[in-house]
């Protein structure tokens, strides 16, 4: 198990001192301007070596999208985002980060502008964290009257101004491209790529946007070393994680932990156990929503990374958002609940995803009452199919996977639930 | 979904003056020519401030941003958390659905909001005071079931918690939000597992549920008083947070020392430490905060650990006068 010192949020259930003198004696802001003063290429070049891959679900690695960044200004500024728009079901760990170790967020802003030469940097909240809201602003308050943002930030010699925006319940503006549409007024609907933000993104200005937590483990790494981030986990997989756990287990929770760590070690070190024991385990989705669910019992001995998980289990670490679901739950239901969700959450500018989300919600429906026919199933997988790909985000492909890993992995249970409905028809 | 202008309209829509403020706080965030960006944020506070947003405001927003009137309408549309017609005058509850939650109860909280307020959502109460809807996801999926009403988060419920939670609200009180179950946060219920050496130490609440606590606006219609919008970014002498934390106390804060020591936590913002910040700096009585100047206020505002901006927020010197009246 991970050691409270080799923690990155030492603060993350807020029961230490939260102001910023409380993150000063965590360590925190310890040296920033120091690390600045060494370089933009160095930061990039330690971060590209502590294997961080970004923790907003996609996994790509955070120093190799920093480099993408224009190294000279054309005239226009560049601008660092921050996606702050957590929402994908079972996702609930950056929440922890911003009301309870908001420090880490505001150095990692800092240190992570300069890096990709901006001067400012936008962080775009979910509009339902109201009280995350406040507190972080308070935080940045602290941070500008203790010259830490601001001209001259942390004494760093590089000005630097952080802004918190946030956004008003749109699953949709977690996708970069859309969240960029919302922070400049508009609908959050996600915009064709190429160009790319790193070329033109916010304003029409060069823009890089990062997850939270990859952002927060920035100064912590480059205080430490990149070796001692790498350290942890396989390799390709470096690091701690944030790993949040709902459903069925004893004690839900939100703890960090090292990458790679098997799904047994996680749930009986954490979360008390599976509830009514691991025999009572009937599905697990280890990412968030967007990753195709996995049987209970391929998923004791997994490991908790990006590439185990996809690789050998045809799933996905996503968020590190675990849902477990034990053998009380109606698994076709719990999809069917996924599906409603993406049609909710569809923003309506592509017709597959459109109109697809709804259609597999109603197929769905019917499967979940067994008032179908088997041929339907396949039917339905095709559907997937024509949705997945064929939409300018990647919100057709998330509402597909689960509805395909419920194919995959529970194919007889769908068959039995309509073979049985046909049967009580019969009689 | 569909979502249209509801068919009755208010005349007129205004923001009040300190909501006004706020919003205009909002615009210098963004760069000349680009105030579009404030959109969102302004259609929230307008809605904060009349529990829906209205053609009106939608038209005032669009005029204060020099945005066309349909491209406010066509934001306001697209985003879930804008209201488009009345809700219940005391909370509009929104019970999170989703997975998690759904598979940790949400259906029969969702029960108890058709038996407590009224079968349909979106539809008011027989009394006008509440309404309620199911909504998507909202990020606190360790803490299933959970519901949001006003500006919090109502975490790890039951069917009796809840209920009560509805009828506590009904009978105009406020409970306190964050998890019900004895819960602190986002850690295990049966005791931490990591990050064991600060548990003593910490405050009564989370950072959330404190705040709500402290401040005191959980379903208050937001008139802007109570969290200003400091613009630290705009450096000028008007960011009170540009004072130096380490101003020294101005001598008058401390006059009457030797009066009796009082509770100072019975003046809403002073949480214990705050109490215990201020009985730091010699300061025990209410009689002495009532005496203070703009000066004091200015220092507390600054100075006191934990309550930053608190004492003329919640306007301590008005409190401690009438607490110390009796």
């Amino acid at each position: 198990m991970l050691k409270d010192q080799d923690r990155i949020f030492t603060n993350i259930y807020g029961m230490h001192e939260r102001s910023l003198a409380g993150a000063r004696a965590l360590g925190h802001w310890d040296g920033t301007g120091d690390i600045i003063k060494k370089g933009r290429e160095w930061i990039i070049e330690q971060m590209k070596a502590s294997g961080l891959r970004g923790r907003g679900g996609a996994g790509f690695p955070t120093g190799l999208k920093w480099s993408f960044m224009p190294k000279e200004s054309d005239g226009r500024p560049s601008y660092l985002v921050v996606n702050a728009d957590e929402s994908e079901p079972g996702t609930c760990k950056d929440r922890e980060i911003m009301r309870h170790d908001p420090h880490t967020l505001i150095e990692g802003c800092l240190i992570a502008s300069f890096a990709m030469n901006a001067n400012a940097c936008y962080i775009y909240l979910r509009g339902e964290y109201i009280r995350e809201r406040e507190e972080l602003q308070n935080a940045i308050d602290e941070a500008y009257s203790a010259g830490l943002l601001g001209k001259n930030a942390a004494g760093s010699g590089w000005d630097f101004d952080l802004y918190l925006h946030h956004g008003a319940g749109a699953y949709i503006c977690g996708e970069e491209t859309a969240l960029l549409e919302s922070l400049e007024g508009k609908k959050g609907m996600p915009r064709m790529k190429p160009p790319f933000p790193a070329g033109a993104g916010l304003y029409g200005c060069p823009t890089t946007v990062n997850n939270v937590e990859s952002i927060a483990v920035v100064p912590t790494i480059l205080r430490r070393g990149p070796e001692w981030f790498a350290g942890f986990g396989r390799p390709n997989n470096a690091g701690t994680k944030l790993f949040a756990i709902s459903g069925h287990v004893n004690n839900p929770c939100v703890v960090e932990e090292e990458m790679s760590i098997s799904f047994e070690e996680l749930i009986e070190k954490h979360c008390g156990g599976i509830r009514g024991g691991w025999d009572n385990l009937l599905a697990v989705i280890p990412g968030g929503s967007s990753v195709p669910c996995v049987r209970g019992e391929d998923m004791r001995d997994a490991i908790m990374d990006f590439d185990y998980l996809r690789g050998e289990l045809g799933s996905g670490l996503g968020t590190a958002a675990v849902i477990v679901m034990d053998k009380s739950t109606d698994i076709i239901k719990a999809i069917w609940r996924l599906s409603k969700f993406y049609k909710h959450e569809s923003c309506g500018q592509c017709t597959p995803c459109r109109e697809g989300t709804g259609w597999m919600m109603r197929v769905m429906d019917r499967l979940v009452k067994g008032e179908a026919s088997v041929e339907e199933i396949d039917m339905l997988w095709d559907v997937t199919k024509q949705v997945e790909g064929h939409t300018i985000c990647a919100l057709g492909d998330a509402a597909a996977w689960p509805i395909q890993g419920l194919i995959k992995n529970f194919r007889p249970e769908i068959e039995d639930r309509i073979r049985g409905k046909h049967a009580v028809a019969a009689e | 979904m569909l979502r249209r202008l509801h068919h009755e309209q208010p005349e007129s829509f205004a923001f009040t003056e300190a909501n006004q403020a706020w919003a205009e706080a909002q615009l210098t965030k963004y760069p000349e020519g680009r105030q579009a960006s404030a959109v969102i944020p302004l259609l929230w506070r307008a809605q904060e401030q009349e529990g829906w947003v209205s053609k009106p405001a939608i038209e005032h927003i669009a005029d204060m941003l020099d945005m066309a009137y349909i491209r406010v309408l066509e934001v306001t549309s697209f985003y879930f958390m804008f209201q488009m017609k009345p809700v219940g005058s005391v909370a509009h509850i929104q019970v999170c659905g989703t997975l998690s939650c759904m598979i940790c109860g949400a259906e029969d909280l969702i029960k108890v909001c058709q038996d407590k307020i009224a079968s349909k959502a979106h539809a008011l109460s027989a009394d006008g005071k509440f309404s309620w809807e199911e909504v998507e996801c909202l990020g606190s999926c360790s803490n299933a079931p959970m519901v949001q009403i006003g500006k919090d988060y109502y975490e790890d419920l039951t069917t009796e918690t809840f209920a009560a939670i509805l009828d506590d609200l009904a009978a105009g009180k406020v409970p306190t939000p964050g998890p019900q179950n004895g819960r602190y946060a986002a850690e295990p219920l049966s005791g931490l597992t990591s990050l064991k050496d600060h548990e003593a130490g910490k405050h009564k609440l989370n950072a959330s549920a404190q705040l709500a606590d402290d401040i005191g606006d959980t379903i208050k219609r937001i008139d802007g008083t109570e969290v200003p919008l400091l613009t630290p970014w705009q450096g000028g002498a008007a960011s009170s947070a540009k004072v130096p934390a380490e101003t020294p106390r101005p001598k008058s804060a401390v006059q009457q020392a030797e009066a009796k020591a009082d509770d100072l936590t019975k003046i809403k913002g002073v949480g214990p430490k705050a109490a215990e910040a201020i009985a730091e700096a010699g300061i025990t009585s209410f009689a002495q905060i009532a005496g203070w100047s703009d000066e004091d206020v200015a220092w507390a505002d600054e100075n006191i650990k934990g309550a930053k901006g608190k004492a003329s927020r919640d306007d301590w010197r008005a409190q401690a006068k009438a607490l110390s009246e009796g």
